[in-house]
Parts: C-alpha cells; structure tokens; sequence
C-alpha cells in the first residue's frame, strides 16, 4: 500500500467520530460517503477538498502540481478574507504538459518551487498533488523534501489528488499535511491561559471577524485559526493552545482529535451558526479554558456578553417578525447548518418547509427534531427537479440553499438566498444572524417576485380566447 | 509581424488558461437537449461547473464518470457505460457529448471503442447520440476544446451528401468561435435577418445560455441547435466559419456537403463589418437594407467621437487567440497601441497580431509588460493585477464571474463595435487624470517630454 492509500485508511479510521465506530471494519474502510455515481454526482474531488480546507492561510504560496485544469479553471474564486498577505489568492501552478507526463514533472516541479520562492518570498509553499503526476508517479514528498533542504524554506506536501475521493475526504487529508509537517514545527513569543485554535473555520466573507470581537472583548486570543486569514506561522505554532473548538462539520476532525492526543489540547465541536449556538460555543471555549488553567471569574464574564448579545440580536430580529410570520423556508443545505439557523428563522416567524439531511449526522437529525417537534420534514435527497417543483408549486416562499441550486429557484421565479460557501454576506454569531433574518426579508420584499411572475400581455389574451 | 514567444517559466502564475475538456463542454452546451459528460475524476466537473454557473449565471448540465482511483487504473469502461445509461433514465437527453480528461487520457482509454461496445451491448440506447472529443488537459486550451468538440459534432451528425442535395437559397450555416458569446450569435442572427437569412448556429449556446425562463424544468440544456437540424447542414447555401479557430470544421462540413464556407479571422471593426456584409448581400442576392447602412453611418461616427480618447493610449490584452486578434487590430485600428499580448494557445494567427510580441502564457506576463499601460483587456482574473498596477481593467472573454451580463456582451458588427468603443472609451474618460499646478514641474532629475511629465506621479496610470 502507497503512503496516500495509508493516510486514508488512517482518515477513514477517526475514533473521534460516532458514527465512524458504529461501523464494521468493512464499512469503515469504504470511507464516510455513499460511493460515487457514474453519470449521476454532483460535488468536488479531493483536491478541492484540500484546496478548501488550506487557502485561507494567506501567507503562503500555494502552488498545484498537475495540468492547467486542477487551477486554471478554478483559481481566486472563494470568498476567504484576508487581514494581511493576498498571496493566497496568486494562482500558481505547474501546467503540466505533454512532455511532463511522459518524461515525469519533478523537475518542472521543483524549478517551480525554485521561481516561486525568488520571486515571492513567502514563509512556506504548499504543494498540491493532483491525479495525473499520482498516475505517472511524480514524488513530490521527495521534491518538497529537496527543496526545502536546498531553500531553507518549509515546502509542505498535500497529497490528495482528486481521483482518491470526494472533498470532504480532502479536507481531512489537508489536516494530515498540517499534523505531519506544520503543526508543532514553531514557538510563539509568549502564551497566555487565554489561547485558543478555532479549526475548520475558514473565514469566509469575513464571518471569524463576526465572532472575534466578543473573544477579544473577554481577553481570549486566537492562538491560530485553521485556516481562516491564518499566517503560516500561527498554524506552526498552534499546539501551544490551551483548548480548541472545531467548528461546523467533522471535516477537520482528525485534526482536532489528534491535537488533543499529542498536546492535550482539549476540543469541542461547535458552530457560530445561530444565535443558541454561538452562546453555546461561548460558554464551552470559557468552560475549556478554565478548565485548563484560565480564572474561573472568565465564566461570569462570558455569561454576561452572553445576556448582552443575546438580547441585542433578538431585539434586532423582532421588527421582521410581523412582515415574515408565516412565510415558508426550504432549507438546503447540510450538516450543521440543517438546525443551526432554524432557531433564529423561527423567532423571525418562518415557518420550516423542510431541511436537507444528506451531509447531516445522526445527532444533526435529532436536533432538528429537538427544534421543529416529531413531525420535521427533513429531506434526505432532493433532486433539482423536485426543489423546482416545489417551488414553483409554492409549497414554500424562498429557497435557501447554495450557489449551486440558486437557479433552481431563480427559473421558477422563485425568491431564493445564498447561505453557503460562495456567498458574500457573513452570517455568523449574532449580528450575522440578524443580517441574515434581514436579508430574507430584503429578498421576499423585493418589487420584481409581482412583476417577473406576471404573464407575458398576448400570454393574457390567448388564454382569455 | 508579431514575435511568438512562450513564457519560458517553469511555474505559471495566475493562469490566463482553462483546459481543453471545459471547452468542449461548452461547445455541447450549444445543443439542444445535450448534456455534456466529462470523462474523468469528478472534481473535472466540478470545477467546470462551477466556473461557467459564475459566468454565465444560468444552471450548468454537465455529468462526470466520477473516476475512482482504482476505476482510472482499471479502465473506466464500466464507468462510462454507468454514466450514459443514468444520464439517459434520469435526464433523457437528445445527444451525450463526451470528452476526455487528462488522466483517462494517460490510462489510455479508448472511448470510441467503448461507445462501439456500449452501442453492441445496449441497443436501448440507440436513439441517443453519443458524440466523443478526445481533450487531454495537458495539451492545448479551451478554444483548441470547442474546436474539436465542434468538428466531432460535424463528423458524427452530418451525412455525407451530393450536389443533388436540395440546398434552401435563405438558409445559411454559420459556425461562431468560443469567443463569441450569446450576445454575439443574437447580433449575427440579427444581421443575417435583415438580408431574409435563416442561420443555424452550429453551437447555438445562444439558445441556451441566454439566460431566458423556460416553463418548467430541464435537466439538459434549455435549447440549441437540434440534433435533426445539424444533420440538415448540407442544405444551406454557405457556411460561415467565425475565427480561425473553426476553420477545421468548416473545412469538414464542406468536404462533407459541399456548401461552400467562408473563414472569418474577425467580425469586429468597420473593415470586417464591412467584409461580412459585402459576402452576405452577394450570398443573399439582395440589396445591404437601410438598417444595416444606417449602423454603417453610427460606427463611423463613433470612431470619430472615439479617436480623440483611443489615439495614443497604450493597453495591454489577454485573451485566447482568436479573441485577442480581434481585439489588438480593434484597438489598433481606433489608433492606439498594444503594448502587451499574451495568450494561451498556438494559432496561425498569432504572427498577424498587431503587437511587438505575442506571448503564450499566463497574467503574470501579462501583468510585467502591462506597466504603463493605460488599459488591461482580460478576463475577471485580471482584477488583482488591476488593483495592483492601478490600471482600469475591461473585461472580456471567459470567466467574468465579478460583473452580470457576460453572456450579453457584444463585440461583432457596426453596432457591436460601436456600442464597444462608446464602452470603452468611458473607461479612459473615468480615469482622465486631474491637472495640477505640480503636472508640468520639471522634476530635479532630469528632463523628461510632455507626455511624460503629466504623467509623474507614482499612482499615476495614464
């Protein structure tokens, strides 16, 4: 067995997920997802996954090794904000030619790294493996290696190339490029008993600076956000946190848990998705902390920008109530956010027309049933046809889902909101749920629903006749 | 004469580039009924997908085989018999085109042969075209895809036919290039109208990419030329090719049908306008009707209008070839200078580009000739070299994923080229640069000429 099919049976092997040792041996080789359909998947491949989950370090050059299609096609196109370096948004690849499969593009990939790191000095390259140099069996832990050596710069491998697996899998084996080779790798100038890691956050639309002026507020520092508008160095030094919070899904995961392993850094999974679940998040990152060593006193504090906050965003969400009572939400989206938000869309008077389950967990089904009663009408697999038909049927007002879907709803003249990755507003914490019962509201009370679902004047008279 | 050079970089950095496999895509979207499936890992879709949902913001039909690691070292034979025969039960569609990626590509895949098998084993699924583009990612670009993937539709879907052949004196075939957009295929048709000719666009993604609400839902391309209409081609009078790039599959419809074709290298311009019409009013035997004559009269004004603001500027493209030929002897034409070309493939017209040197690379080459540059003509990517240089960016081509409306630009014909010159002539009358009492202070170091002078001020980018 190769060193990539090694990693991902040591990924598909997470004791720190439930439903991953419920399962038998059998099973759990198979991985976390239904195997892919021929002529019937929608979704990106592990190398997106990984591209994802290691972007937002900002910092760094992130160089693809494979052909113009891995970057070409999809290069500065998420939306993960920066405080500091853009670099994280230069395309850099090795657009692998003809001659480069044939005579193996080490070489290209090493001169690459070389050119990189003359012209643009950054602390760190990562490079990504892609399908085609797996295939020919371009080593690019020996290339890293060399260079790193030759440049005194650390040249990090990622080895997820696409064919592997779906995203998510990706996502994990990024993790696994950190733990072997970041992680630990540097020393902050001084720690404090207030230092966390957010992991699997990725900042997207700024949503980690929604959340990170209440931390600074109650004195909590952000050792190192994985990955979101992280510096390389952050990231090399993180295991100097006291306590961790993994954020939103188990894609991460095998991060956190092995963090906790090698560092005792203890973790819990949480969202600033909502405003329940923001408080939540809160009072666990206090609890951890004080647990580790922080003052007690640190729990008093919390709970009363808990109080504050809380007040202040359902305060903010209660003038819409009376205009959205009683409109319909389809809600398609995965995991976390399946409930998340449900809590906030209710207090603004929404009404559920059901929720997506495919990416959701066990315990995010019982959840959902926790906050919508018994009768949830959750929706495990819903093809475009169906979210049309619904819609256009008017079995619900708005369609929140991501960009993917939006035309979906848009072709059956249906109002309709972004809420995942692509999109440009931030909903996080609680002024991000506020913005978002307000955006609903901005899109159902738009003029153009009346006009554009208006027949056509000759439609009028033929069918009078 | 331009010099051809390629960027002689290991790395490319901020690619100017998509792959081939994309490209054929898009040209199977311009069928009816179609849906185009990539045969490869599905993160090739995915990614695709992604960039022409940004684009053209309409729903994108296209599958994948969804090649697992073992299924690429095993052959994906099975994977694409899978494919086509869910893509038939679930969506139905009125031809499957099929390209290739780089790591089937570098198994070794033979699809023809598989469809071959397939068509054997699956007599069901003979009613469904299955059209196959061979387009490995490692080689050539997007514009070289729609290439072949039109010449592969020409080859499958038009018989063979004769001079006894009926030919439609009004009905004529035209063939536009991957540069030309909705937009375009509306004006064209429009021009082609006032001369009472019928076209076909063979791809017609003006039919389906145009951003039009259908009256219910469908999983393949909302319309297109159909496949019965492809196989009628041999019935028109003339075939027009749009940019060197369909000069391949004109040249094999012709041998195919004997309708004689026309290669236009461009359409934009008063020079080219003015060649489309002269063959269109000898092809239609009629007349160049009042409406046409009077767009005529409109560009000829606006090139006056324009000329005051084009002469002299300096502006720096990228483009894929056909598109950036047509957009440097634009510029050119309108007096100013194009100071930087890069590209992204090889083309016999590249030479011909009114430029010092053509480059074929990525925007960071783009970017280091662009300094000085009073304009950048690229794609949406070209907006962190903008910010950077502080030179206004132009978008054209493929992806413009940060403006609405690209699959409305219009850059053919008297009034598609009007309508761009008034276009971009705001842009260099947005940023005409304020005088100050410190513009013509000669500076302490040295003595520079009047242009110069107004322009020494480090932000400055005129």
């Amino acid at each position: 067995m190769n060193a990539v099919s090694t990693k991902i049976q040591d990924v598909f092997n997470e004791p720190g997920c439930d439903k991953n040792q419920t399962k038998s041996d059998k099973d759990r080789k198979k991985g976390c997802t239904k195997q892919l359909q021929p002529g019937a998947a929608a979704g990106g491949c592990a190398f997106d996954g990984a591209k994802i989950a290691l972007q937002p370090i900002t910092d760094v050059a992130h160089l693809v090794h494979g052909p113009i299609a891995c970057e070409g096609n999809s290069w500065d196109n998420r939306g993960s904000k920066t405080s500091g370096s853009s670099l994280y948004r230069t395309g850099f690849t090795t657009d692998m030619n003809e001659m480069d499969v044939i005579y193996g593009g080490e070489k290209r990939l090493y001169k690459s790294i070389k050119e990189i790191i003359e012209k643009y000095d950054p602390p760190a390259v990562f490079v990504y493996q892609t399908c085609i140099p797996a295939m020919t069996g371009d080593d690019i832990d020996a290339v890293c290696k060399a260079a790193a050596a030759k440049f005194g710069k650390p040249v990090i491998p990622v080895n997820s190339p696409g064919f592997v697996g779906p995203k998510n899998l990706g996502n994990k084996l990024a993790g696994e490029a950190l733990l072997d080779h970041v992680i630990g790798t540097m020393e902050p100038d001084y720690t404090t008993p207030y230092d966390i890691n957010i992991i699997g956050e990725y900042n997207l639309a700024g949503e980690l600076w929604q959340v990170k002026p209440l931390l600074d507020e109650l004195g909590i520092r952000i050792l190192s956000c994985i990955s979101g508008d992280a510096k390389y160095k952050e990231v090399a030094y993180s295991h100097r946190a006291k306590a961790a919070m993994m954020v939103c899904s188990k894609a991460m995961i095998n991060v956190a848990r092995k963090m906790e392993e090698r560092y005792n850094i203890p973790f819990f999974e949480g969202s600033f998705y909502g405003i329940g679940d923001t408080s939540d998040s809160l009072r666990e990152i206090a609890r951890l902390l004080i647990e580790t060593g922080a003052p007690a006193e640190l729990m008093d504090r919390t709970e009363a920008v808990i109080a504050r906050e809380e007040a202040k965003a359902w305060a903010g969400i209660a003038p819409y109530r009376e205009r959205l009572e009683g409109k319909r939400v389809l809600l398609i989206t995965g995991g976390v956010k399946s409930w998340s938000v449900v809590a906030a869309l209710q207090e603004a008077g929404l009404e559920i027309a059901g929720t997506s389950v495919k990416k959701s967990t066990k315990e995010d089904k019982e959840r959902i049933k926790e906050i919508m009663g018994e009768d949830a009408h959750m929706i495990d697999d819903m093809t475009p046809r169906e979210m049309y038909k619904m819609l256009k049927e008017a079995r619900a007002d708005i369609m929140l889902s991501g960009g993917r879907s939006q035309f979906v709803a848009l072709k059956a003249t249906m109002p309709w909101m972004d809420i995942n990755q692509e999109r440009h507003q931030a909903y996080a914490g609680y002024a991000g749920m506020v913005t978002m019962v307000h955006e609903i509201d901005k899109t159902l009370s738009n003029p153009v629903w009346e006009q554009v679902r208006r027949p056509a004047p000759w439609d009028l008279s033929d069918a009078a006749q | 004469m331009a010099k051809v050079t390629a960027s002689a970089k290991s790395c490319t950095v901020n690619p100017l580039k998509m792959s081939q496999p994309v490209g054929g895509a898009l040209a199977f979207m311009g069928v009816k009924g179609a849906m185009p499936l990539l045969h490869g890992s599905q993160g090739c879709t995915s990614f695709g997908l992604v960039l022409f949902v940004r684009h053209f913001r309409e729903a994108i039909p296209m599958q994948t085989t969804a090649m697992s690691e073992v299924a690429t070292v095993l052959g994906g034979y099975e994977n694409v018999e899978k494919a086509i025969i869910n893509i038939v039960n679930r969506t139905k569609p009125e031809l499957i085109g099929i390209c290739s990626t780089g790591v089937t590509e570098i198994k070794g895949d033979d699809v023809d042969g598989y469809i071959r098998q397939i068509r054997k084993d699956h007599p069901e699924l003979s009613g469904t075209p299955l059209v196959y583009v061979s387009t490995p990612d490692f080689k050539d670009a997007f514009q070289d895809g729609w290439t072949k993937a039109v010449t592969q539709l020409v080859d499958n879907l038009v018989p063979q036919s004769d001079e006894s052949v009926l030919r439609l004196s009004n009905r004529v075939t035209v063939l536009p290039g991957s540069h030309m957009t909705p937009g375009d295929i509306d004006e064209m048709r429009d021009i082609l109208d006032c001369f009472g000719l019928d076209a076909l666009f063979l791809p017609d993604i003006s039919g389906s990419l145009d951003g039009h609400i259908p009256k219910d839902f469908t999983p393949t391309t909302l319309g297109g030329i159909a496949v019965s209409e492809i196989a009628d081609l041999g019935r028109s009078i003339a075939t027009l090719a749009i940019g060197e790039q369909m000069r391949a599959p004109a040249e094999l419809l012709e041998k195919r049908t004997g309708v004689p074709s026309i290669v236009y290298d461009r359409l934009t311009g008063l020079g080219a306008s003015d060649a489309l019409i002269t063959d269109l009013a000898r092809i239609s035997g009629r007349p160049v009707p009042n409406k046409l004559r009077r767009q005529r009269g409109q560009l000829v004004d606006a090139m006056l209008d324009g000329h005051f603001h084009f002469g002299g500027k300096k502006v720096a493209i990228g483009l894929e070839p056909d598109f950036l030929y047509a957009m440097a002897h634009f510029f050119t034409e309108m007096g100013a200078t194009v100071q930087a070309a890069v590209t992204t493939t090889h083309s016999p017209l590249l030479e011909q580009v009114p430029a010092d040197e053509v480059v074929i690379g990525d925007l960071e080459d783009l970017e280091m000739r662009a300094a000085g540059c009073n304009l950048l003509v690229t794609h949406s990517h070209g907006r962190q070299a903008s910010d950077r240089l502080q030179i206004p960016l132009h978008r054209l081509g493929l992806p413009l994923f940060d403006r609405l409306g690209a699959g409305h630009k219009v850059s053919i014909g008297y009034r598609g080229t009007r309508n761009m010159i008034f276009e971009i002539a705001n842009i260099f009358l947005a940023n005409i640069h304020e005088p100050t009492p410190e513009s013509w202070r000669v500076a302490n170091e040295g003595i520079a000429t009047g242009t110069e002078l107004a322009c020494s001020s480090e932000t400055c980018s005129c």
